[in-house]
């Protein structure tokens, strides 16, 4: 059946593309033979379905009235300005980048928008190449199961609702957001948007997204500002600047790393090196050099002493 | 609708202008072209052979030449003059398209301007919703631009490269010459994929961690495709092979569950989660735990956990004078 189907909406497209007005629904019947011998309500039912499925695939059927004097009939058209991609001509080196775009998308559904969209580029007569070997390749990955329908609603700017954890959380609470967009970082995908219960800008990780979110609104039922920044909110998920000092020591061949951040570096003896860090938050320095266990002490400030020692006691006295 | 009519006349209003713009080209080479079986394109020309233009008996119809099609496997489409080109990019292919190559941007060196003129005409060639592209962002870390230039003259020119790497995971910086292949984008981070000829196995470097890279003059040695990581599945492939840690978490340490590629979890009330993650090197399992300063217990391995403890004990004593 397929192939009837195919063929019928293939033939309704062209019918509507060749019009230059508005055509009745009745000329329509005539001119697709796929809708001839069917009962008035039998055609009625398949040429409205015809028509939602090819809007669907982006056809743009428009719907207008015939002729000024019988305002009362409907006509439909599709404008060839609206439906055909334009001229798009690109350079080899161009046309290069493009096919390499081709295998960004490690994510179902995204390779498959970007499949069909090179198709149509090929269609217009770009010779995409996809075949070549990289020597740059990015990767576009997502396991979050909440990608597809937030990646929707951004496309489509729908209102969203999902329930989400936040970290640290074991139960889930409901959030409502008009999604303005999607930022990956360091390998998460975030959802930023306008919290409609906190009626503030918020970003919400994808992967403490439980379950499917549900859309609560129609598609283009806001607008994300105009002057919308991604990276800059994106920004404020970095560690703020380190705006203090903490002297540590570092045992001879461990903490390279460490060694190469530090402002200032003084040999102590054979065994050690005093080194000066510059730190934002006592305690993710203190996590950090806990990592390092018995190859760093730290000195001062005495905050991340004192988390340290804690925090060493705690993992020591552990009787498992 | 079925997937299959869906899929089939998307492709169909693509292939009409493709074809007129390739007289007599080879179905196999439509096929790859369009991702699909040879034997699904002949599908599709059967089908647009009853298509065309609407009331008019003879002359309007797609014209396809069944004889050079089923004879030499090539194909002639003619009288489709209606549909000269293809419908117009979708919101979300749009959409795919420009977030690929804005994430090719980031990493390219040399090919940035090639993506930033793609990207300018793709933009005006998807008319209103390339507005919405600026709505997905990718974010990558700036790499050091002195490494990045020598890695990426070492990549065009083939030659071999020196460099000096730190592993976090054992804490201990590496020299060793290496072959490039290629540069990967992947979570956030690249990476340089490499021959490294101190282990004689494919090696991917992150380049934020390579401390120092020094152009070689010796040609690096070609290696086979297939040497070259399989990433369809990811970067990080945890191998089911490879050693199983059960960590119980307390709140506080519940980004671990986040973080890492977690086998399995379960909850233990109270905020606490069990979770199991596969581990390649006992120092980085290490690493973590002591990190997690008591807000995570190592419940298995065993010996490792044993380990632990009497590292935070041997650190201990250097605070006790």
């Amino acid at each position: 059946m397929t192939a009837h189907k195919s063929e019928r909406l293939m033939n309704l497209t062209i019918c509507l593309l060749v019009a230059r007005h508005y055509i009745s629904k009745e000329r329509i019947r005539e001119a697709v033979e796929a809708y001839h011998g069917l009962s008035d309500d039998a055609f009625d039912r398949m040429f409205d379905r015809d028509k939602e499925e090819l809007r669907v695939l982006g056809v743009p059927i428009e719907v207008g009235t015939l002729d000024k004097a019988f305002d009362d009939e409907v006509g439909y058209r599709v404008r060839r300005d609206l439906f055909e991609l334009p001229e798009v001509s690109l350079e080899a080196d161009e046309a290069a980048v493009v096919g390499l775009a081709a295998r960004v998308w490690q994510h179902a559904s995204l390779a498959s928008a970007t499949t069909q969209g090179l198709r149509k580029l090929r269609a217009g007569g770009i010779a995409v190449d996809e075949s070549a070997l990289a020597i740059v390749e990015p990767q576009l990955a997502t396991d979050e199961p909440a990608f597809d329908a937030v990646f929707a609603a951004v496309t489509h700017r729908r209102p969203l609702t999902f329930d989400y954890q936040r970290p640290g959380q074991e139960v889930s609470g409901t959030r409502r957001m008009e999604p303005w967009g999607i930022v990956s970082w360091h390998g998460h995908w975030y959802v930023v948007g306008h919290d409609e219960d906190r009626d503030a800008t918020r970003m919400f990780r994808l992967s403490r997204i439980s379950g499917q979110p549900t859309f609560t609104g129609r598609p283009d039922s806001f607008q994300a500002p105009a002057d919308l920044d991604l990276r800059a909110l994106a920004q404020s998920l970095a560690p703020p600047p380190p705006d203090s000092s903490a002297t540590i020591r570092v045992r001879t061949g461990a903490g390279d790393a460490l060694r190469r951040r530090a402002a200032r570096s003084a040999p102590v003896d054979d065994n050690w090196t005093e080194l000066e860090l510059a730190f934002a938050s006592a305690e993710s320095l203190a996590d950090e050099l806990l990592s390092y266990g018995p190859d760093v002490v730290v000195v001062a400030p005495i905050e991340v002493r004192e988390r340290v020692v804690r925090r060493l006691t705690a993992i020591a006295m552990d009787a498992a | 609708m079925s997937a299959n009519a869906k899929d089939q006349v998307e492709r169909m209003l693509a292939l009409v202008p493709y074809l007129r713009a390739r007289e007599g080209i080879r179905v196999d080479d439509v096929a790859k072209d369009f991702g699909v079986k040879p034997a699904q394109i002949v599908k599709d020309l059967k089908v647009l052979w009853f298509c065309g233009l609407p009331n008019s008996v003879t002359g309007d119809m797609i014209d396809i030449d069944m004889d050079a099609l089923d004879g030499e496997g090539v194909v002639r489409l003619s009288n489709a003059d209606f549909l000269t080109r293809p419908l117009r990019l979708a919101p979300h292919e749009a959409l795919a398209l420009m977030v690929a190559l804005r994430a090719l941007r980031e990493t390219a060196g040399q090919e940035r301007d090639a993506v930033d003129r793609a990207l300018a005409k793709l933009e005006t060639a998807a008319g209103d919703v390339a507005s919405r592209a600026s709505a997905v962002d990718v974010h990558v870390d700036p790499v050091d631009a002195q490494t990045r230039a020598v890695v990426d003259s070492a990549l065009r020119e083939s030659k071999q490269l020196e460099l000096t790497y730190y592993v976090p995971a054992r804490d201990e910086t590496t020299h060793r010459v290496v072959d490039p292949m290629r540069l990967i984008f992947s979570e956030g981070q690249v990476y340089l994929e490499a021959w490294c000829n101190r282990v004689d196995e494919v090696r991917m470097f992150r380049l934020d961690r390579i401390t120092g890279a020094a152009l070689l003059e010796t040609p690096a040695t070609p290696h086979a495709e297939s040497h070259r990581v399989d990433l369809s599945r990811g970067i990080f492939q945890p191998d089911a092979s490879d050693p199983l840690a059960v960590i119980e978490l307390e709140p506080a340490a519940r980004w671990v569950a986040d973080y890492y590629p977690i086998d399995s979890q379960r909850e233990l009330g109270g905020g606490r989660l069990q979770v199991s993650l596969r581990f390649r090197n006992e120092r980085w399992l290490q690493r973590l735990i002591l990190r997690l300063g008591g807000d995570a217990r190592l419940v298995e391995p065993v010996l490792l956990s044993e380990r632990v403890r009497r590292s935070a004990a041997e650190a201990l004593k250097q605070y006790a004078s």
